[in-house]
C-alpha cells in the first residue's frame, strides 16, 4: 500500500502545473454551450496546445499513474475539457493504438494527438442500448469496400466528427458476438446522414446517425472481420476504469464550492444538510482512492482497467446525483433557475446512471464475472 | 504509486487468517456465543505471541515495528471471524499497559462506548483514553451488567464516567473500521455462496438479478469501504479516518442486512452466523465514533477548505 509518487512523476507534477501556470491564462474564453463548431475549434486548439507542449499523448502512451496526474492536475488548474476529443483520445485512439495496423496508426493517431481530427462513436443503435450485442447495422462487403446501411443513436458530437468508430454485423448467421466487425468511417461520406437529438438538459451533444449504403473502405477496418465485439471490448474496459479521474477532483471542488455557499447563506446551520454534504466529502475522497485503487491494478496488469471500474462506476454515478441533488437545497428557488450551472449539472448528472453501460448492466458484469453468481434474468 | 499490497503485507493476510481459521473456526465462533462472549484466556495469550497486540510496537520493546497498513490488515481479518474481546483497545494499550503487549492481560476501554463499557468481567485494566490520546488506567470497582444486543459483547453501564475521554484516537476508530471492512467482505461472500447453492423455482437463487444485484451493492460498499480504510492508514489522517469509518459502518450494516435478506427465514434464525455479524457491526458503529460524529467531522474538513 503505498501512496506516494515517484521522484520522476512528481518532476512530471511540477513541470505540468508550471506549464498550465502559464498557459491557461492565454486561453480564449469557451464558446457558448451550443455553438458546435466553435466549441470544436477550441477543443482542438487545446489539444494541440497540449501536443506541442508534450502532453498530446498522455492517455495513449503514458503509464496510468502519470495520466491519473495529468487528469488532477489539469482540472485542478480549470483547464478546458477533453470536449470533443474525447472519443479519439479516450475510446478510438487508444483501440487503434491496441489493435490498429502500423499504417492505421499512422492514419489516424497523428490527427487524434494534434485535435485535428475529431471523432465520434457509433456503438448504440435504436434496439441495441444494454443488450450492445444486438446491433443491427450491417455491413456487406462489395470489393474492396464495406456497404453500410442502418442507424445509430446517443453519437456524442457527430455533428462536428470526421471519422466514427463503428460497430457494424457483418456476419448476421453468427452467433451474435462473432459477426460484428469494427470500421472507422468517415462522417462525410455520402449516405451518412446526422440528426441532432435534444437531451433532457435541454443539450445538443448526441445525435442520430442514420447510414445509407455507406461505402467504407475495408482497409479502414480494424481488427479482423468478426472480431469486432472483442475489439471494442477493449474501448470500453478503459472508458469504465480512469476516464472519470478528473471529474472526481471537479466534484471536490464542487462540494468545496457548495458547502462556501451554504455557510453564506445559513443552510449549514441545517444540520440534515451539514451531514448529507459532510457524508459527500467522505464519498468523493473515497472514490479518489478508489481511482488510485484502480490505477495501480491498471499499471500492474499492463494498462487495461479491470473490473474495478465497474465498482468504481456504480458509486460514482451515484454519488454524482447525490451532489448536485444536494446543491438544489444549497439553492433553494436557484434550483429552477436554469442560467445557473449546478441546475444544469442536476439535469446532466441523471445520464451518469445511463451512458457507458447502465447501473443494472454494471451489478450485472460484477455479479455475474467477479462474485461468479449464474447469468441473471 | 502501488496502492496495491505489498508482498509482505499479503503474507501477513495469509498468515493471520491461517491462524484465526485454525484458532478460531466456527466451533470456536459458537461456544464464544455460548459462553455469552466469555474470553477465551488461553488464545488472547497465544494472540499475543503472535505479535497480534504488539504489532505496532518498535522492535527493541518487543514488538513487530509495523505500521497502521499492516495493523488494518490483522483487524480486518479478526472482522471477517468476529473474534470477541476488547482487541483495539487492547492493541492501542500495549506498551503502556503491562501485560497488554503480550496478551496476558485484557484491556478494555471505557471510551469505547459512551457510559457502557466492554467485556468489563474479563478485563483486568480499565482505561480511558483522555485528552492526551494516552490511555490512563481508571479504577472502577463496580459496574451494572446491561442485557447486550450483541451475544459476544457483554455489556456493563459505569455508574459515572470514570474520567473525561479525550478525541477517539485515530487508530482505534481505524482498526474499528478495519473490523467492519472484514465483516463486510464475510457478509458479502456468504450471501454470494448462499445464492450460489439455495435453489427455487429450478435454479440458484443468485441467477435472479433481484439477488444478485444486491450482491453487487455489497461487494461496492466492501471495495469502496476498503479503498477508504486503507488509504487512511497509509495517510494516518484523522479526517480520512473518519470518513473511512463511516464508509466502513455503511458497508458492514447494510452488508449483513442484505445477507440476511439474501439467506432469508434461515438468516433469521439463531443457529446462523448472519445476525451475530449484523449485532457485531451494529455495537461497532457505535465505537469511538457515530456516524453523526464522523459526518460533522468530515463536514468540518469541508469548512476548513475554505
Amino acid at each position: 500500500m503505498d501512496l506516494a509518487y515517484t521522484a520522476a512523476e512528481e518532476e512530471f507534477r511540477a513541470r505540468l502545473r508550471d506549464w498550465l501556470a502559464g498557459t491557461l491564462p492565454t486561453l480564449p474564453p469557451p464558446p457558448p454551450a451550443g455553438d458546435w463548431p466553435a466549441r470544436r475549434a477550441h477543443d482542438s486548439a487545446w489539444q494541440r496546445r497540449l501536443y506541442d507542449a508534450g502532453y498530446g499523448n498522455v492517455h495513449l502512451d503514458a503509464s496510468p499513474t502519470l495520466r491519473l496526474i495529468f487528469l488532477e492536475e489539469t482540472e485542478k488548474a480549470g483547464a478546458p475539457y477533453v470536449g470533443a476529443n474525447f472519443v479519439g483520445l479516450l475510446h478510438a485512439g487508444p483501440t487503434i493504438a491496441a489493435e490498429g495496423t502500423p499504417e492505421q496508426r499512422e492514419r489516424w493517431l497523428g490527427p487524434i494527438l494534434r485535435g485535428e481530427e475529431i471523432w465520434c462513436q457509433g456503438f448504440s443503435e435504436p434496439d441495441a442500448g444494454s443488450d450492445l450485442a444486438s446491433l443491427r447495422t450491417k455491413a456487406v462487403r462489395d470489393g474492396d469496400a464495406y456497404v453500410v446501411t442502418g442507424q445509430k443513436i446517443w453519437t456524442s458530437h457527430a455533428e462536428v466528427a470526421d471519422w466514427c468508430e463503428l460497430l457494424v454485423r457483418t456476419d448476421p448467421g453468427a452467433p451474435r458476438h462473432r459477426g460484428i466487425t469494427w470500421l472507422a468511417m468517415r462522417m462525410d461520406a455520402p449516405g451518412v446522414t446526422v440528426r441532432p437529438l435534444r437531451t433532457l438538459a435541454g443539450s445538443t451533444e448526441f445525435a442520430e446517425v442514420f447510414l445509407d449504403e455507406v461505402r467504407v473502405p475495408a482497409a479502414d477496418r480494424v481488427g479482423e472481420e468478426n472480431d469486432g465485439w472483442r475489439v471494442t471490448m477493449v474501448t470500453l474496459s478503459f472508458e469504465r476504469g480512469t476516464a472519470f479521474a478528473g471529474e472526481v477532483v471537479a466534484c471536490r471542488r464542487t462540494l468545496t464550492e457548495v458547502a462556501t455557499r451554504a455557510r453564506a447563506n445559513g443552510c449549514w446551520d441545517d444540520p440534515v444538510l451539514r451531514r448529507r454534504l459532510g457524508r459527500l466529502h467522505a464519498e468523493f475522497t473515497a472514490l479518489w482512492r478508489l481511482v488510485q485503487w484502480n490505477v495501480s491494478e491498471a499499471a500492474a496488469t499492463g494498462g487495461v482497467p479491470g473490473t474495478g471500474g465497474s465498482v468504481f462506476k456504480l458509486r460514482y454515478s451515484q454519488a454524482r446525483q447525490e451532489l448536485y441533488d444536494a446543491t438544489a437545497e444549497v439553492l433553494g428557488p436557484g434550483a429552477l433557475d436554469l442560467s445557473l450551472p449546478w441546475t444544469r449539472e442536476r439535469l446532466s448528472s441523471l445520464s451518469y446512471t445511463i451512458a457507458a453501460g447502465t447501473s443494472q448492466i454494471q451489478r450485472n458484469i460484477l455479479a455475474e464475472r467477479v462474485l461468479g453468481l449464474p447469468k441473471g434474468r | 504509486m502501488d496502492f496495491r499490497l505489498s508482498d509482505d503485507q499479503r503474507a501477513l493476510r495469509r498468515g493471520v487468517r491461517e491462524l484465526l481459521a485454525g484458532r478460531f473456526g466456527r466451533e470456536a465462533l459458537r461456544a464464544a456465543v455460548d459462553r455469552e462472549g466469555g474470553l477465551d484466556r488461553k488464545l488472547w495469550r497465544e494472540l499475543g505471541d503472535a505479535g497480534f497486540f504488539a504489532l505496532r510496537l518498535p522492535e527493541d520493546e518487543g514488538g513487530a515495528g509495523l505500521g497502521l497498513p499492516e495493523a488494518v490488515l490483522v483487524f480486518e481479518e479478526v472482522g471477517r471471524v468476529l473474534l470477541p474481546g476488547p482487541l483495539v483497545a487492547t492493541h492501542l494499550a500495549a506498551g503502556s499497559v503491562p501485560g497488554a503487549a503480550d496478551g496476558t492481560a485484557v484491556v478494555t476501554a471505557a471510551s469505547e462506548l459512551p457510559s457502557l463499557v466492554q467485556h468489563f468481567e474479563d478485563a483486568d485494566t480499565v482505561v480511558v483514553f483522555a485528552s492526551d490520546g494516552v490511555p490512563h488506567r481508571v479504577d472502577v470497582p463496580e459496574a451494572e451488567a446491561v442485557p447486550s444486543l450483541d451475544p459476544l459483547t457483554p455489556l456493563h453501564r459505569l455508574p459515572r464516567p470514570p474520567l473525561t475521554p479525550g478525541p477517539p484516537p485515530g487508530a482505534a476508530v481505524l482498526l474499528t473500521a478495519a473490523e467492519q471492512l472484514g465483516s463486510a467482505a464475510r457478509s458479502t461472500e456468504e450471501a454470494v455462496r448462499h445464492a450460489k447453492s439455495r435453489v427455487q423455482f429450478g435454479r440458484p437463487v443468485g441467477g435472479f438479478q433481484a439477488v444478485g444485484h444486491l450482491c453487487a451493492e455489497m461487494l461496492v460498499r466492501t471495495e469502496t469501504a476498503r479503498a477508504a480504510v486503507y488509504a487512511a492508514a497509509v495517510g494516518g489522517d484523522l479526517t480520512e479516518i473518519a470518513g473511512a469509518k463511516l464508509l466502513a459502518d455503511e458497508a458492514a450494516v447494510r452488508g449483513a442486512r442484505d445477507c440476511l435478506q439474501v439467506f432469508g427465514g434461515m438468516g433469521f434464525t439463531w443457529e446462523s452466523d448472519v445476525h451475530l455479524h449484523l449485532k457485531r457491526a451494529l455495537l461497532r458503529a457505535r465505537r469511538w465514533l457515530t456516524t453523526a460524529r464522523a459526518e460533522e467531522i468530515q463536514a468540518q474538513a469541508l469548512a476548513s477548505a475554505f
